[in-house]
């Protein structure tokens, strides 16, 4: 019934709110992917702060919402007990003192850019999922999701991603104070390091897959397992190049994300808090809320490319119904369940990606900026382009010998380059690595030797 | 006016005003802020005249990348200081200006508006026009020599500028 109604607003049928159906069916995608992603930060930040206390050995938030019935109570089952909801208001109480505190626009920024920089910076984080298949592609979900499913969905997805540097680097030299300036600067140096490294990953998966349509890339992942698996599908992560490209594409997500160990921009304890230092109550706010929303999404985009998409487990289970008769109604329970809990299974998949972006901040110290550089310019970027090399290969290997001719090739290529690395590349740079030290001039020298900064003396002139 | 028109219209002329925007801003940091809004709209345009991947192009890597590059180099050099006046004296030089700045802008606009003026008929698209397949097809059969070309040029540009950043002075 459902799904007449929306194959109707799709045809352009009249509908009793008297809007024209392709409108309201475009306003619905677009309110059912940002009210879960409204509804699910304030989680968010209660999970992470849980988890990382957790990490930590600490308890957390764990009081807000406590509420403690006195012995008197008139419910006399109530009466002396305490209902606990582990701190899950513990957000909304933030959001509420933040909405509620005093707006402190210091004096000396560029007000314009001031004000507009937490809206460029939450702008692309919701916009960031307009391409992205919550659901199959098939019925109901098929006309619900995406929200526009364009031909090339993953470039707008990187489009939209390389536009999340505004905010941060606007908020920096607006708010006219030497440590945001340096966050925004920091901010903008690492996005454009990084982006290169997920770009590189990203299109290792769409030549493997022949397409930059989100929906035919998760198609792509439905097929065999490295082409001759039948029954099994061909999660990327579970090929050889996929699981490069996933983890190239993982650290890039991260830096992209201004996340620990990447959060450079906002370094506290070097930048007093980076870009948003001048920001206050709800500007903070919209800022946490675009890192928190972006992470969300991020996550979202990792698990369309590399985790199946909507996929409950990597089986083809139509196929198994058919290879093992004994258990062809179990096999089709099971596809008829994947079909139907898509949805939460792509949240779940989502979820399970913030869980590792909470868990990485709490394990690994912040890297120094030049660390941050050589990962993302020497180690990520080769990675990535040798990547694409290989895939080129497989492509069209595969095309040549067939499915199993072209995956041992693939090993074969993989395992020389990385001895290859190992030899050469990998040595001699560790050689360098361990050399490098940082020159310190303990004694002034001489005026004739002096690179760079004169100083002067003020006194004198 | 159909909407198409009208939307080209809207795009069209934020791009116009991003464009003024970027000459008469005299803070530098604000300009650069309204060269991105024209080149995101420019992409926008792309849309609108069905070409996709143009478009995404265009968003990704001038409003994306480059203007990201150009805001940093202009933060960490500083130029907050407004452009300096012209001197009193100079007067004829700003005239001048002005002079070549028309010329030079009629003949552009001349250049590509004067051949429009003679069609009549409206010509559909081919099918899947502006498509990643469509781009992607003719950059390698038709137009594969100059696209490798251009990669070579781009190459050794890349090349030539980290040798004059790396010269020791």
């Amino acid at each position: 019934m459902v799904y007449d109604w929306l194959k109707g607003l799709q045809d352009g049928a009249i509908n009793p709110l008297g809007i024209s159906g392709p409108f309201l069916l475009a306003l619905l995608k677009v309110l059912l992917l940002i009210i879960p992603i409204l509804t699910l930060v304030p989680g968010l930040i209660w999970w992470e702060r849980r988890l990382l206390s957790w990490m930590q050995d600490r308890i957390g938030p764990n009081r807000t919402g406590t509420i403690t019935f006195p012995d008197n109570f008139p419910l006399k089952a109530l009466a002396g007990k305490k209902i606990r909801t582990f701190g899950l208001l513990q957000p909304i109480a933030d959001g509420l003192k933040l909405f509620l505190k005093e707006d402190i626009t210091p004096s000396h920024v560029d007000r314009k850019i001031y004000f507009i920089a937490p809206a460029i910076a939450l702008f692309p984080a919701f916009a960031l999922g307009g391409t992205l298949p919550w659901g199959p592609h098939t019925g109901i979900y098929g006309l619900l999701t995406p929200v526009a499913n364009i031909e090339i969905g993953i470039l707008y997805v990187l489009a939209i991603s390389s536009l999340g540097a505004y905010g941060v680097v606007l908020a920096g030299y607006a708010s006219n104070n030497k440590y945001s300036l340096m966050g925004g600067l920091r901010a903008s140096a690492q996005l454009i390091s990084y982006e290169l490294g997920m770009a590189m990953a990203v299109a290792a998966v769409v030549m493997a897959a022949g397409s930059m349509k989100l929906t035919s890339l998760v198609e792509a992942q439905e097929a065999p397992l490295w082409g001759f698996v039948e029954g099994v599908q061909n999660w990327f992560i579970f090929t050889p190049y996929g699981l490069v490209a996933a983890v190239v594409f993982l650290i890039a997500m991260i830096a992209e994300t201004n996340r620990a160990p990447f959060d450079l921009p906002e370094a506290e304890n070097e930048l007093i808090a980076g870009y948003h230092t001048e920001y206050s109550s709800m500007k903070f706010a919209v800022f946490f809320m675009g890192e928190y929303a972006a992470m969300f999404v991020f996550s979202g985009v990792f698990a369309v490319l590399f985790l199946g998409g909507y996929n409950m487990m990597p089986f083809q289970w139509d196929v198994l119904a058919n290879q093992i008769p004994a258990m062809r109604g179990f096999f089709e329970f099971m596809a008829s369940a994947n079909y139907w809990l898509a949805p939460l299974t792509f949240i779940v998949k989502c979820a399970a990606g913030i869980t590792f972006f909470i868990w990485l901040r709490a394990t690994l110290p912040r890297l120094r900026y030049d660390q941050l550089m050589n990962l993302g310019w020497k180690t990520l970027l080769p990675v990535g382009v040798a990547n694409f090399i290989v895939v080129g290969l497989w492509v069209v290997l595969t095309k040549i010998w067939g499915p199993v001719g072209g995956f041992v090739s693939l090993l074969v290529a993989m395992v020389f380059l990385a001895v290859l690395y190992l030899n050469f590349v990998s040595r001699t740079r560790a050689e360098a690595i361990g050399l490098q030290s940082r020159k310190i001039a303990l004694v002034d020298p001489a005026p004739s030797q002096r690179r760079g900064i004169t100083l002067v003396d003020p006194n004198k002139s | 006016m159909n909407a198409n028109q009208l939307a080209f219209i809207a795009l069209g002329g934020l791009a116009f005003l991003g464009a003024l925007g970027v000459v008469l801003i005299p803070n530098p940091v604000r300009a650069a802020l309204a060269l991105v809004v024209n080149f995101f709209v420019l992409g926008l345009l792309y849309f609108v005249l069905g070409s996709q991947m143009m478009g995404i192009s265009q968003i990704m890597v001038y409003a994306g990348a480059i203007m990201v590059l150009f805001l940093f180099v202009i933060m960490m050099l500083k130029l907050d200081k407004k452009a300096e006046e012209v001197a009193p004296g100079d007067a004829w030089r700003k005239r001048f200006t002005w002079l070549i700045g028309a010329v030079i802008g009629g003949a552009i606009f001349g250049g590509v508006m004067l051949p429009l003026a003679s069609i009549t008929t409206r010509v559909n698209p081919p099918q899947n026009f502006g498509t990643p397949q469509a781009v992607g097809w003719s950059l390698f059969t038709t137009y594969v020599w100059p696209f490798e070309v251009i990669s070579v040029l781009l190459l050794v540009g890349i090349v030539g500028s980290i040798m004059l950043a790396k010269r020791r002075f």
